[in-house]
């Protein structure tokens, strides 16, 4: 057993980063929200070319030919920044749909009752009819409430949701994470009283909970990105979900008056976190799949 | 990133089950809790059994009589152990998790000699003599005194919360040898034997009701300088890696423990209705993810050190915080489940849940590792 990152997906997570940070830093980020909800088809482009999407294609059919583990690391680097866009919609489109693998067709997906990106798709997977816009709380995902079909069969939903929810549940980690870090840095260089903020043990104290949060949440995820089984997965969407929702709400919390502004980016993080928390495979699917698997006995 | 056994790890974990399976129905029936002298007799009987089949000081280094396993095969053997009911380290914990490992990475040839085979052997039982009435999340404000005197130390004062006191042999314990010093600096690390004239041992009820832990009233106690491990005045930094090894694989057993009473209480909740309750339900299944990503977390924490070969970091500090808070929540809910009957000291899981206290205090409260966790980890700077 060796349940750490090896080399190759170390390189492979700092060139993400790398990639990402360069093209979609803070400013991107804020250039973004102010555009309103339009797609970066240059920037899906370059995400397509650097092999996001065609991550786990075969190299034979000119993908890159890594697993879910190396997957999930790039999910959660797109979700330290809050890369917007149906990543993993078209991620999964990739070799099915044309031009999703490279990045010129954009997939989107019908989730439940949701869709994100619905407008700005080239290729929409699942029904859609009469799919109404909503008033997107987060800025940078715009979405559409598609009529309640037949209620499915739970379990077929966990099958089918495994990997929608373990990228979602990646893509958590890394917002969750990152706004651990945004804390700690406020409260290192915000003073009242003559010192720091973060020397007040209350703060502190909201802090050390917050990287308790996304540690354990990331032994779960990068857990079930190693075995794929869905109750792995389960557990790793809810402890992935309550790191970043609360971790946002603690980030927002840390920042004061500044962290209730729309300047600040603290609430972007929060609003993508509630978004996220709504794809399917959440929390009562997930707690509900984990009680029937203790009766099951293969808890142990 | 490889969750998978090697070969060798599986022949290891399947050598230990077979073993365990012939083993383990031979033992004693188990001693009621405040049999003490029952209880040190179990242990240290158990204890022998291991070294004799070649399990004691499973990772140890070889040169301190360990086996000098690696940091994996410890976690199997502690998985495998509690999964086949084996019994708990008990009153062997001092000695092997917490003195023993100082005495080998901090004693001398000498010292080792003659204090770690006794400990590996089910010989000698040790306490840990660390907290004071006035000292204790502030260990460093210790005041028990130790004044040399030829090649004594004399000391005098007094230690609380010092479990397995009554029964134990040896007691790893901290006192002050320079007063004038800055509090950090005046600290020495003894081994005091425990039947040394001048200690008097007072037994300590717990909220369970049974006797976990004493006071020991130190009065001109006389302990050999050779007895010092460590330099004089140099017992914090020996005690900050003695710490460090409770904080590390001092869980596992029981995270395994736990995912095996969550499945209990789930059928237990089927047995009395309560499973129909989706709010209970739901809880127990968060618990299942809550101890899935603990034991993950174990994982991931000892491929950690396996890949350092060193000392457990404050990486412990962030699992003992989750841990302890998931063990109280899953004795919460075992309440629930229960409903009127627990309120019923004959049922385990009240003990437990009244024993669950103790963990957000016990080797550090949540707020003192919460600290660690923001300063040393996250760089928060000290408050004033
Ligand atoms: C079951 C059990 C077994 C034990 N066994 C042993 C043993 O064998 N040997 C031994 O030496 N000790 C033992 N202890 C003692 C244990 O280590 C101490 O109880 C613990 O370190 C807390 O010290 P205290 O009890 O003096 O509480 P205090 O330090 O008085 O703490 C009281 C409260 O104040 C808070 N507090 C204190 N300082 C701070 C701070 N700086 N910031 C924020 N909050 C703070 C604490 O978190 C706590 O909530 C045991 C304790 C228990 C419960």
């Amino acid at each position: 057993m060796d349940f750490q990152l090896d080399d190759d997906q170390r390189a492979l997570k700092a060139g993400v980063r790398e990639l990402l940070t360069a093209r979609f830093g803070h400013e991107g980020l804020r250039a973004a929200v102010d555009n309103g909800p339009a797609l970066d088809r240059t920037l899906w482009r370059e995400l397509g070319e650097a092999g996001f999407f065609a991550l786990r294609l075969p190299e034979s059919d000119g993908g890159v030919g890594l697993g879910l583990p190396e997957a999930v690391l790039a999910f959660e680097e797109a979700g330290r920044v809050l890369l917007p866009g149906p990543l993993v919609a078209t991620h999964l489109a990739a070799g099915t749909v044309d031009g999703a693998a490279t990045g010129e067709t954009v997939v989107a997906a019908v989730d439940g009752e949701l869709v994100e990106w619905l407008a700005e798709a080239d290729v929409v997977r699942g029904d859609a009819a009469g799919a109404e816009p909503l008033r997107s709380v987060d800025p940078l995902t715009p979405l559409h409430r598609v009529p309640a079909s037949t209620e499915p069969d739970p379990a077929a939903v966990l099958r089918t949701s495994l990997l929608p929810s373990l990228f979602t549940a990646a893509e958590q980690l890394g917002t969750a994470a990152r706004v651990c870090e945004l804390a700690v840095q406020h409260a290192r260089t915000r003073e009242q009283f003559g010192q720091p903020i973060g020397a007040f043990q209350a703060v502190k104290h909201l802090c050390a909970q917050m990287l308790v949060r996304v540690e354990v949440a990331r032994a779960a995820v990068y857990a079930a990105a190693v075995t794929a089984d869905p109750l792995d997965v389960a557990a790793a969407r809810l402890l992935a979900d309550e790191a970043a929702v609360r971790g946002a709400r603690d980030c927002l919390q840390v920042h004061g008056g500044m962290g209730f502004t729309w300047e600040a980016d603290v609430h972007l993080y929060l609003k993508r976190a509630w978004v996220r928390t709504q794809r399917t495979g959440g929390a009562t699917q997930s707690e509900d799949a984990l009680a029937d698997d203790l009766l099951a006995g293969t808890a142990q | 990133m490889d969750l998978a056994y090697t070969e060798e790890e599986e022949d290891f974990r399947a050598r230990l089950r077979e073993w365990l399976a012939k083993v383990l129905p031979s033992l004693p029936p188990k001693p009621s809790p405040d049999d003490w002298p029952g209880r040190r007799a179990y242990d240290l009987g158990w204890q022998r059994t291991l070294y004799e089949a070649g399990y004691a000081g499973l990772h140890w280094p070889v040169d301190a009589g360990g086996r000098g396993a690696t940091p994996t095969q410890h976690l199997i053997y502690l998985e495998e152990t509690e999964k086949a009911g084996a019994p708990y380290v008990g009153a062997n914990f001092v000695g092997l998790l917490h003195a023993g490992p100082t005495i080998a990475s901090e004693g001398t040839p000498e010292q080792r000699a003659r204090w770690l085979p006794p400990v590996l052997r089910g010989e000698e039982v040790w306490c840990q003599g660390f907290s004071e009435p006035d000292a204790g999340s502030d260990l460093a404000a210790l005041r028990t005194r130790a004044r040399r005197d030829g090649d004594d130390y004399v000391v005098s004062g007094s230690k609380i919360w010092t479990s397995h006191a009554e029964v134990a042999d040896w007691c790893e314990l901290l006192v002050r040898t320079d007063p004038a010093a800055p509090k950090h600096r005046g600290i020495s690390w003894l081994a005091m034997p425990m039947d040394a004239p001048g200690i008097t041992v007072r037994p300590l009820r717990t909220l369970a009701g049974s006797t976990e832990f004493a006071e020991v009233f130190l009065d001109e106690v006389r302990v050999p300088v050779a007895n010092r491990v460590g330099a004089e005045n140099d017992g914090w930094r020996v005690t900050m890696v003695t710490l460090s090894y409770e904080r590390g694989t001092a869980f596992v057993g029981e995270v395994v423990a736990c995912r095996r009473v969550l499945g209990e209480l789930a059928r237990e909740a089927r047995g009395n209705g309560r499973w129909d309750d989706d709010a209970l339900r739901r809880r127990l299944g968060r618990l299942n993810a809550e101890f899935r990503a603990l034991w993950r977390l174990t994982q991931w924490n000892v491929s950690e050190s396996q890949r350092t070969g060193g000392v457990p970091g404050v990486g412990g500090s962030v699992f003992k915080l989750r841990y302890s808070h998931a063990r109280q929540e899953l004795y919460d809910a075992a309440a629930e489940v229960l409903g009127p009957e627990a309120l019923d000291l004959g049922r385990e899981w009240t003990l437990d849940r009244l024993s669950s206290l103790s963990y957000t205090i016990a080797a550090g409260t949540s707020q003192i590792q919460s600290n660690i966790v923001a300063e040393r980890i996250l760089g928060l700077p000290k408050g004033r």
